[in-house]
């Protein structure tokens, strides 16, 4: 069991999974649009996680970015009237180009007056967008976002076909975040998140390393918001809100900050549980609460986290006898050898 | 080589170093003696480029380093082996060394014979590759700090109290690999407490209190010197 969910083949078994899952539920459009919703957030939140659980760095201007993004889209197809595909490109080049330029600034700042920044840059970029009427409608939004344009004989008018170009985005994004993690890149950003003094003394210029991490991450954001636009055919100024951005993080820590499989997790099981618990309205958050407090306290890594120091523990009980007598060896040798240095 | 000409660091209102004169010569091993606060972490800061200098003149290898920032001064050669083991505890102890050569990452050839020169040194951390840094013993961790350091090619390699903590017989070896790094030809700049031990390996040395430097000499005059005696060496 622990081996058939971890590593090559629990990889290959998700994908597996989310490739045959619209042919359960064909008729059921409802089900694969919240699906696919939940993969754009799961982009978003990937981004996320290699700024905030990697490099070390709160943004919260996170959902800011995602609506930049979506409105992106939305105003360079329905305005200027632009192919959906160029309009994507240009939405991550435009989300990239406003991150770098707050992020210059925002990076400035350290810890928790970082966190209060982006959260201010958040906002503003809300108001911006609620109050820009001329431009983004304001609180009415933005209407008759159009589907992709079609690849050949690929069409995108209908939720699977959506499903499958979402999923196909998720794939790459989730791919090229495991290269970064997994990368020299990767650790320079560890380095950061564990102190930056440190990481300097070692000859990382940290500053650099920051904002490129803060880029990538609002990449991830622009290219979510893009697809969501075009999802959802209508855009309100609400996808920048400050609650978008917590559930964002909610999403995150209950998945397992830092860890690569978190935003998935987090994601899923908040948007299905959320799905479930309709009926409760606004009571909902009645369940939500005790879980997130449940989980903070007991497994700050979330559930991802929770996962792997289960499974070690399995594993250890039943590899133990054989690892204390290597354990003992090991120590034997080592005594030695620490001796004859 | 490093130069220091008197340099004062000011946190606010509090002088932390006044006027500091010091220099190391290429291929010396100088050390810092100084008890607990003196400010001989100041100093490695403010070399390394850690501390902001409020007054005075930083040079290294004839160039003006003042103002550099620290992965600056990485790249110039002058490398801190931070105080405490400050060692990236969830990472194996091959990352982390690897984490040292950072400045040369685009040499790969150079950073696989770095690699296997830390090992030749610490033998112990070869066979300890996969584990956590986390997970090892007080004398290994300042081991692999030690080997972090020496990953980036230092030409100054600065030690902030590598006997601190660690059991006596430990810190003799410590004190002998550090002789055995100086004889490699790399310059050692040492902070320490321990006198005696760091004495009989120096070839000068400077004593600070409160900021300033109050003695200085070759270490054979200073491990004579009665003051010394008394302050650190008890004898």
């Amino acid at each position: 069991m622990g081996k058939l969910l971890t590593g090559r083949n629990g990889i290959l078994f998700m994908l597996g999974l989310s490739i045959l899952f619209p042919l359960f539920f064909l008729d059921n459009r409802y089900v694969l649009y919240v699906m696919t919703t939940s993969f754009i957030f799961i982009i978003a939140i990937y981004g996320m996680n290699l700024l905030a659980g990697y490099t070390g760095q709160l943004s919260l201007a996170h959902a800011g970015f995602f609506a930049i993004g979506a409105y992106s889209v939305g105003i360079l197809t329905t305005k200027a009237g632009m192919n959906f595909w160029l309009a994507l490109v240009l939405a991550v080049i435009i989300t990239c180009v406003i991150g770098f330029a707050l992020g210059i600034i925002a990076l400035r700042t350290r810890e928790h007056f970082f966190a209060i920044y982006t959260l201010i840059v958040g906002y503003l970029i809300y108001l911006l967008i609620d109050k820009w009427d001329g431009l983004t409608g304001g609180v009415r939004g933005l209407i008759g976002i159009p589907i992709p344009n079609s690849i050949g004989p690929i069409e995108f008018n209908s939720a699977v076909s959506m499903y499958y170009l979402v999923l196909l985005f998720l794939v790459l994004s989730i791919f090229i975040g495991v290269r970064i993690v997994r990368s020299l890149t990767g650790r320079t950003y560890i380095a950061i998140r564990n102190s930056e003094e440190l990481a300097q003394t070692l000859g990382i210029n940290t500053r650099t390393n920051k904002l490129v991490s803060f880029v990538v991450s609002v990449a991830y954001a622009g290219l979510a918001g893009g697809l969501y636009a075009s999802l959802t055919r209508f855009i309100g100024p609400e996808i920048a809100g400050i609650e978008m951005v917590f559930n964002f993080l909610v999403y995150l820590i209950v998945g397992g900050i830092g860890t690569l499989t978190g935003p998935i997790v987090g994601t899923m099981l908040f948007i299905w549980l959320t799905q479930f618990l309709q009926s409760f309205q606004e009571y909902r958050m009645l369940i939500f609460g005790p879980i997130l407090v449940v989980i903070v306290i007991f497994y700050p890594t979330g559930l991802a986290g929770a996962f792997y120091s289960l499974k070690h523990k399995w594993l250890g009980n039943k590899e133990q006898k054989k690892e204390k007598i290597s354990e003992i060896e090991s120590m034997k040798k080592t005594s030695i050898q620490s001796r004859e240095v | 080589m490093l130069k220091l000409t008197d340099i004062t660091v000011r946190f606010g209102e509090f002088e932390a170093l006044s006027s500091i004169n010091l220099h190391v010569s290429e291929g010396e091993l100088v050390v810092l003696l100084g008890a607990n606060g003196a400010g001989k972490s100041t100093i490695f800061n403010t070399i390394s480029g850690l501390n902001r200098l409020s007054d005075g003149k930083l040079e290294f290898a004839g160039k003006n380093v003042r103002g550099y920032s620290p992965d600056k001064m990485v790249k110039e050669g002058v490398v801190q082996c931070a105080e405490g083991k400050k060692l990236f505890a969830d990472m194996s102890v091959q990352e982390n060394l690897r984490m040292g050569g950072f400045v040369h990452r685009r040499k790969k050839a150079q950073l696989k014979q770095s690699l296997a020169e830390a090992y030749e040194l610490f033998p112990i951390l070869k066979e300890k590759k996969d584990d956590p840094a986390g997970s090892l013993s007080g004398g290994q961790q300042q081991m692999l700090a030690i080997g972090r350091a020496l990953m980036a090619k230092p030409k100054l390699i600065m030690m902030d109290e590598p006997s601190m903590g660690l059991a006596p017989i430990i810190v003799e070896q410590m004190f002998s690999i550090i002789k055995e790094i100086n004889r490699g030809g790399t310059t050692v700049l040492l902070a320490e407490q321990n006198a005696d031990a760091a004495l009989k390996i120096a070839d000068r040395g400077y004593v600070v209190e409160n900021g300033s430097i109050v003695l200085q000499g070759e270490s054979t005059a200073l491990f004579n010197n009665d003051e010394i005696r008394k302050a650190y060496i008890g004898a």
